[in-house]
């Protein structure tokens, strides 16, 4: 080995403190601008912190792809889910009139909604892709109320930073930033190509979030929260994929 | 080594590697590995291909391979379901994606500022010809031992065959990967659209990576042929062991 020179040394070490401090601003100023997600800590924290701090500065406003109605799916594909509850059957059997998305939190008017005070919001119609993390996708007509429609109705305080979003179904729970939940494009979809939402695809309410994977739309929306912060929820990492091992942030 | 010179010091021979490709090179090395095991992980959710913007179980594949499934949903034709390892496989292939991709940043850089593709990379007046290709390949196919200058400098088959990974195989792994981002798309539309639709783009990013394994198998074959240790020294530390070897 060389001796390694002074200059060398002193370059070196200029450059590696510049590093860390560049690093630790950085860090600052994301978290200033909401560039962090809540599952940043951990061996795949920088990836995901990255992939998302990226994809926030680069697509904040953008608009997901939509599609002529050429070119919906005449096979889409609905998914498993669990065996529904019996809970969700009675609900079902009442052709889910009494069906209620509940909306509380960090909002100046905390509600609960039918699916028919949903319809009489402004509404919005879009042919947008489901993209499975899997590898699969569809295109589909998804009808429903912008969630900006609900949350401009309830009046969201400013503080606000994330909303939550829970299923009927157990363990079924996660959650979107501020950027996409008053995105023009994620919907409280009740219908699909022209016809209510049928179950197997998430009906009666499933929240569309057009460009995040599939997992983050989740089925059988019963209950919205919307929060300053992740922590208090779960373990805490924003949603239940975190737990189970999967990224929060789903827009890779 | 060092060479004597004028005023008396020794200067230090340029390494057959510069500080900044070893590094980069290895950095590859493993974050390559990451992403072809946990891209295999994330097939075998869904090891069936499709070409056009849709894809799924109701449609029929462009082919489909021959392996159990992580899903139950899939149909393979297997009577049992792999474990799902999706998850922790997503999380690092995204992070080895990040890591690669700077590090080819740093390496991309570097070799536009010091003139290592221009000298060491590109072709060489003499080299850009046909008869110049196929000299080089009969050399191969003959086994010809490599010349002394060999171990300093890349051949015709070695200058083709990085300009092909670094120049077409990587950007287009990128592009192909950088596709199935709906979020990305949603900024980029023609990103996706170019390349014929999400599921063409994934069945592209499929072939791309398996090209890429390709290489891969005949880099580390030829480092074999020319000198397993020498050659992987001179990654590591610059320089070669000797300046001879024998195959």
């Amino acid at each position: 080995m060389k001796p390694i020179s002074r200059r060398k040394l002193i370059t070196g070490g200029i450059a590696a403190t510049a590093g860390v401090a560049g690093l630790a601003v950085a860090a600052r100023i994301a978290g200033r601008y909401g560039l962090v997600p809540p599952d940043c800590k951990g061996i795949y924290g920088p990836g995901e912190t990255l992939t998302y701090a990226a994809q926030r500065l680069l697509t904040r406003h953008s608009l997901a792809r939509e599609f002529p109605r050429s070119m919906i799916s005449k096979m889409p594909f609905r998914n498993e889910t669990a065996p529904p509850s019996d809970e969700f059957k009675r609900l079902q059997a009442g052709d889910f009139k009494e069906w209620r998305l509940a909306i509380d939190g960090m909002v100046a008017r905390p509600g609960v909604y039918s699916i028919s005070e949903l319809k009489s919001l402004p509404m919005r119609s879009q042919i947008t892709e489901v993209v499975c993390e899997e590898g699969w996708s569809y295109v589909a007509e998804w009808i429903g109320t912008p969630l900006s429609e609900l949350l401009n109705a309830v009046g969201v305080l400013p503080q606000a930073r994330y909303v939550a979003y829970f299923s009927i179904q157990e363990d079924w729970w996660d959650s979107i930033d501020m950027a996409d939940a008053g995105h023009p494009q994620t919907v409280l979809a009740w219908g699909m190509n022209d016809g209510d939402l049928p179950v197997g695809f998430g009906g009666p309410l499933r929240l569309r979030v057009p460009r995040q994977l599939g997992y983050k739309n989740v089925k059988y929306l019963t209950r919205l929260t919307v929060t300053d912060s992740m922590k208090k929820f779960g373990k805490g990492l924003g949603s239940a994929s975190p737990e189970g091992g999967y990224s929060w942030y789903a827009g890779i | 080594m060092g060479v004597s010179r004028a005023d008396g010091r020794d200067a230090v021979e340029a390494p057959r590697h510069s500080l900044v490709v070893r590094v980069t090179h290895w950095i590859t090395t493993v974050c390559f590995f990451a992403l072809v095991i946990t891209g295999a992980e994330i097939v075998i959710s869904h090891p069936r291909f499709y070409w056009g913007e849709t894809g799924n179980v109701n449609m029929k594949p462009l082919f489909t391979i021959p392996i159990a499934s992580s899903r139950d949903t899939v149909p393979t034709g297997h009577g049992y379901v792999m474990p799902d390892q999706n998850g922790w496989s997503r999380y690092l292939h995204f992070e080895a994606a990040w890591v690669v991709v700077l590090a080819g940043l740093v390496y991309g850089i570097a070799g536009l500022v010091s003139g290592h593709f221009r000298k060491d990379l590109w072709l060489g007046r003499g080299e850009r010809s046909w008869q110049a290709f196929w000299g080089a390949m009969a050399r191969y196919f003959r086994r010809r031992p490599p010349s002394e200058g060999d171990a300093h400098s890349y051949n015709l088959m070695q200058k083709l065959a990085y300009l092909g990974v670094i120049f077409v195989l990587f950007p287009l792994v990128i592009w192909t990967g950088l596709a199935l981002s709906p979020s990305f798309n949603s900024a980029f539309p023609f990103w996706v659209d170019v390349l014929g639709g999400r599921q063409s783009a994934r069945t592209l990013h499929f072939f791309v990576s398996w090209a890429l394994v390709l290489f891969l198998v005949v880099h580390v074959g030829m480092v074999v042929v020319a000198g397993f240790w020498s050659r992987t020294k001179a990654m590591i530390t610059g320089n070669l062991a000797q300046p001879k070897e024998r195959i």
